[in-house]
C-alpha cells in the first residue's frame, strides 16, 4: 500500500513535469528547415513562437492572430499576409490565384476585419506559359470581385527554371476593424459553442488526389471561397457573443482547436459525430490512413460563440450559401488547460493531439 | 461508408462492453496485450479502452513495424540516401523514425532526395521513370507488407528493372511474440492476435501461445467493435478456462493463411539468423532478407552501408514497458529526455507508441472506474 502512494506520487510528479513542459513557450532548436515546419504543427510553432515572435517581438504580434491590427487616427486597420505555393496549380475546384485571394481575404475576415484591398506579388519560373499566367490573373481578378476586395499593388519577379514550381503568390490583405465584436483568442470562455462553418477536408484531400501519387478517383473539389459573407452573418447574428474565429487552413480544424485550447488556456471537447465530412472525403482519407481532421481547408471556419447566442449564430451562418451543413461541433470546457478533447462516435474519448509534423499514412 | 460503419456502431459498442463486464472477475486485473500496431491505432482512434472496466488493461504489443527498427538500420537508411544518384523510397511514417544522427525527414532537407510511397510498386513505377538513378526502397513491415515487397521484386526482375532494390528490414511475427512470452517477468493474461498478419501466415502459427504458455490468443479485426469483441472473447475464456486460437476475424481471415502468399515469401526471402529490434535487442530467425535467387536486388549488397550497430539508449526501458513490466512512466528518461518531439525509444517513436501515447494523454488515460 505505502510503495502505491509512493508510485503514484512519482506518477504525479513526472505528469506535472509534462505539463510545465507542453505549457511552456516552443523553443526553435532544429538545424535545418524540413517541410514538418510549414506543415502547421509543433514545428511550425516552434519556428514562430521560438524565432520570429522574440525577435520582431510587438504586442500586435505576439497575440499571433491571423491578422494585426494597427491604428490610424481612430480607424483601427487590420493587415495580413500570405504566400501560395500550391501544386499542381490547378486543381479541382480552384487553382493558386483562388487561393491567394480567399486564403488573405479570410485571414482578414476570421480577425473581424471587412477586406478591403490586397497586393500582389507574382514570383514566376522562367518557361511559364502565358496561358497559364493569363488564366491565373483572370482568376485572381474574379475572386477579387466576388470577395469585394481591388488589387492595390503588385510586383513581378522571374526566377530561373527549376524553381518556383510554375508559380508562387503572396498576398497582403488590408482591412477594417468590424465594431460589432472584439475577436481575439484570450475572449474565448469556458461553456463557449464552437461552430464549424461546413464540411471539413476538402480542399486538402483534393490537392492530395490532384498530385496524382495515389491512384485514385474521387470527385472532391477544393472549398477555397471567401469567408467574408459567414463572418458578416455571425457578427450580425451574435455580435459581442461572437468571441473568437479561425479559418481552418494548413494544419485542419484539430491544428486550430489546439492552437486555440493552448493559447487560451482552455479545454475543448469535441463531439466527432457532430463534424460533417463528405463521404468521399471520408473514403479516402480512410484509405490513406490520414485523418479529416488535420487536413487543410479553404473556406470553412471555426467560431466560439458565447452559449446564448449559440443556436441564432448557427442558424444565420446555415442560412449563409455555402454553409448548410454548418454545426455546432462542441463546447469550451476549463479542464485540462491546453487539451482538445474528442467524443469519438463509437462513445469512446480521446485526445486529439497537435500535429507534429506532416500528416504522415500509417503502414499498418 | 458500406461495410466500415456497421463495425463502429455505437450501441452494439455499449452491448459488446455490457458483455465484458460481466465477463470481469471483480478485484482481478486483466492485462491483455494487442500485439499490433494498427490495433493500437484503432484503439486510440475511436477510444475502446474508454469501453473497458479499469481492470482490463490493454498493453501496447512490439507490433509496429516502424517502431522496431533499430538505429543501426535506420543509419544504413540514410547513408544510402544520401548517396548521389539514388531516390530512396519508403513508406510515410518510416521518414519519422530516428537514427543515430537525424531521421530520413532530416536527410530529406539536408537534399537527399526520399520519397514517400504507398506500395513498394509505386517505387518500382518512380525506378522505371528514372532509369539514370538507383531507386532504393526501404522495404519494412511484418508478413504484411512482406508479400507485397516480394511480388514487386519478382516483378523488378522479370521487367528486368536492374537499377531497382531493396533494404530490406522485413520482420516475422512469432519470434518477438516468443522472446516476449519467455520473458520471467511478463505479466500478459491473453493476447488480441495480430489480424494482418493473420491474413497472410493465418492464425495456425499462433496455436504455441496457448500450448506452450497457457494464454489465450484471439485474431481481431481493426475496427473498433472487432477489437471489443476479441477482448470479450479473450475474457471469456479465462471465465471458462479455456485456453486456445479463436479468429474473430473470419470475414478475412482463413486458419490456414494465403497460401499462394507465403509460397512467393519463401521464393523470395529467407530468414536472418538474427535480426536487432529496437527496444527488444536481438532475436534469433525474427528478420527476412533477400533469397540468394534475388541478392542483386538486395541495396545492403549493391552500395556499401555502415552496417553499424547503434546501442539503445541505456536508460531506454522500453523492453520492459512492452513486456507490461513497467508503466511508461516508471521509465527513467520518460517525459523528460525522450518525448514525442525527440523520441529515444521505440515506445514514444509512433504516436501510438504506449509512451507517446500516455505522454499525450496524461492523466486522462487513467479516470477509468475500477470494478
Amino acid at each position: 500500500m505505502a510503495e502505491q502512494a509512493i508510485m503514484s506520487e512519482r506518477e504525479e510528479r513526472i505528469l506535472g513535469i509534462i505539463e510545465t513542459a507542453r505549457g511552456k513557450q516552443a523553443k526553435f532548436r532544429d538545424e535545418r528547415i524540413t517541410m514538418a515546419h510549414g506543415a502547421g504543427g509543433k514545428a511550425t510553432q516552434g519556428l514562430i513562437e521560438g524565432l520570429f515572435v522574440p525577435a520582431f517581438g510587438g504586442a500586435t504580434l505576439s497575440e499571433m492572430s491571423d491578422a494585426g491590427e494597427v491604428d490610424v487616427d481612430g480607424v483601427t486597420l487590420a493587415l495580413t499576409t500570405d504566400s501560395y505555393v500550391v501544386k499542381p496549380l490547378r486543381f479541382p475546384g480552384g487553382s493558386i490565384g483562388d487561393l491567394a485571394v480567399n486564403g488573405t481575404v479570410n485571414d482578414l475576415a476570421v480577425s473581424g476585419a471587412r477586406p478591403l484591398a490586397l497586393s500582389l506579388s507574382l514570383v514566376l519560373e522562367e518557361g511559364l506559359s502565358a496561358d497559364q499566367l493569363r488564366a491565373e490573373v483572370d482568376t485572381i481578378a474574379q475572386a477579387a470581385r466576388t470577395a469585394g476586395v481591388e488589387v492595390v499593388a503588385g510586383d513581378t519577379k522571374v526566377v530561373e527554371r527549376g524553381h518556383a514550381d510554375g508559380m508562387y503568390i503572396c498576398t497582403t490583405g488590408l482591412g477594417r476593424r468590424d465594431q460589432r465584436a472584439s475577436l481575439a483568442p484570450s475572449s474565448i470562455r469556458p461553456g463557449d459553442r464552437i461552430l464549424l462553418s461546413g464540411s471539413i477536408g476538402e480542399h486538402g484531400m483534393a490537392i492530395m488526389l490532384a498530385r496524382g501519387e495515389f491512384e485514385l478517383d474521387a470527385s472532391i473539389e477544393s472549398d477555397t471561397a471567401s469567408l467574408w459573407p459567414a463572418v458578416d452573418a455571425l457578427l450580425d447574428a451574435a455580435g459581442a457573443g461572437l468571441h473568437c474565429m479561425r479559418d481552418a487552413t494548413r494544419g485542419g480544424v484539430g491544428s486550430v482547436l489546439n492552437e486555440l485550447a493552448r493559447s487560451s488556456s482552455v479545454a475543448m471537447l469535441v463531439r466527432e459525430g457532430a463534424i460533417p465530412v463528405q463521404p468521399a472525403v471520408a473514403g479516402a482519407a480512410e484509405i490513406l490512413g490520414i485523418d479529416p481532421m488535420y487536413v487543410a481547408n479553404e473556406g470553412k471556419l471555426v467560431a466560439f460563440v458565447a452559449p446564448e447566442w449559440a443556436d441564432g449564430a448557427l442558424q444565420a451562418l446555415r442560412a449563409v450559401p455555402g454553409c448548410d451543413e454548418a454545426s455546432e461541433i462542441g463546447e469550451v470546457r476549463t479542464e485540462p488547460p491546453g487539451m482538445v478533447l474528442v467524443e469519438t462516435s463509437f462513445g469512446g474519448r480521446r485526445v486529439m493531439d497537435q500535429l507534429v509534423g506532416d500528416p504522415l499514412p500509417r503502414i499498418c | 461508408m458500406k461495410f466500415v460503419d456497421e463495425f463502429r456502431d455505437a450501441a452494439l459498442g455499449r452491448a459488446v462492453a455490457g458483455e465484458i463486464l460481466s465477463l470481469v472477475e471483480p478485484g482481478r486485473h486483466y492485462k491483455v496485450m494487442e500485439v499490433c500496431g494498427g490495433h493500437t491505432h484503432s484503439i486510440y482512434k475511436y477510444g475502446v479502452d474508454d469501453l473497458l472496466p479499469a481492470n482490463v488493461e490493454l498493453v501496447h504489443g512490439p507490433g509496429c513495424p516502424v517502431c522496431v527498427i533499430p538505429m543501426g538500420r535506420v543509419d544504413d537508411g540514410i547513408a544510402i540516401a544520401e548517396m548521389p544518384g539514388v531516390i530512396f523510397t519508403c513508406f510515410g511514417d518510416m521518414m519519422r523514425v530516428p537514427g543515430s544522427n537525424g531521421s530520413l525527414l532530416d536527410a530529406k532537407a539536408a537534399g537527399a532526395d526520399v520519397r514517400m510511397v504507398y506500395s513498394p510498386l509505386d517505387a518500382l513505377r518512380i525506378a522505371k521513370q528514372n532509369p539514370a538513378q538507383e531507386v532504393v526502397f526501404f522495404a519494412i513491415g511484418f508478413e504484411t507488407t512482406a508479400p507485397s515487397t516480394a511480388l514487386t521484386l519478382k516483378r523488378a526482375r522479370a521487367e528486368g528493372v536492374e537499377i531497382f532494390s531493396c533494404i530490406c528490414s522485413h520482420v516475422t511475427i512469432v519470434p518477438p511474440l516468443r522472446a516476449l512470452l519467455e520473458s520471467p517477468d511478463l505479466r500478459l493474461d491473453g493476447f488480441i492476435g495480430p489480424g494482418h498478419v493473420a491474413t497472410v501466415v493465418g492464425a495456425r502459427p499462433f496455436e504455441f501461445i496457448p500450448a506452450d504458455y497457457g494464454k489465450p490468443v484471439v485474431v481481431a479485426g481493426f475496427e473498433p467493435l472487432d477489437i471489443l469483441q476479441s477482448i470479450a472473447m479473450i475474457l471469456r475464456q479465462l471465465a471458462e478456462g479455456r485456453c486456445e486460437v479463436e479468429n474473430q476475424y473470419r470475414r478475412v481471415v482463413p486458419y490456414e493463411g494465403n497460401l499462394r502468399a507465403l509460397e512467393v515469401l519463401a521464393e523470395v526471402f529467407e530468414l536472418r539468423p538474427h535480426f536487432e529490434w529496437r527496444g527488444l535487442g536481438f532475436i534469433s530467425d525474427s528478420g527476412l532478407k533477400l533469397s540468394p535467387a534475388y541478392a542483386d536486388l538486395d541495396a545492403e549488397l549493391r552500395f556499401s552501408v555502415p552496417g553499424v550497430r547503434v546501442a539503445d539508449p541505456k536508460a531506454c526501458q522500453c523492453g520492459e514497458v512492452l513486456k507490461g513490466v513497467i508503466k511508461p512512466w516508471e521509465c527513467k528518461v520518460f517525459g523528460t529526455a525522450c518525448t514525442p518531439e525527440r523520441p529515444i525509444g521505440t515506445c514514444m517513436v509512433s504516436s501510438e507508441g504506449a509512451c507517446a501515447a500516455y505522454y499525450n494523454f496524461g492523466r486522462f488515460a487513467r479516470e477509468r472506474e475500477v470494478v
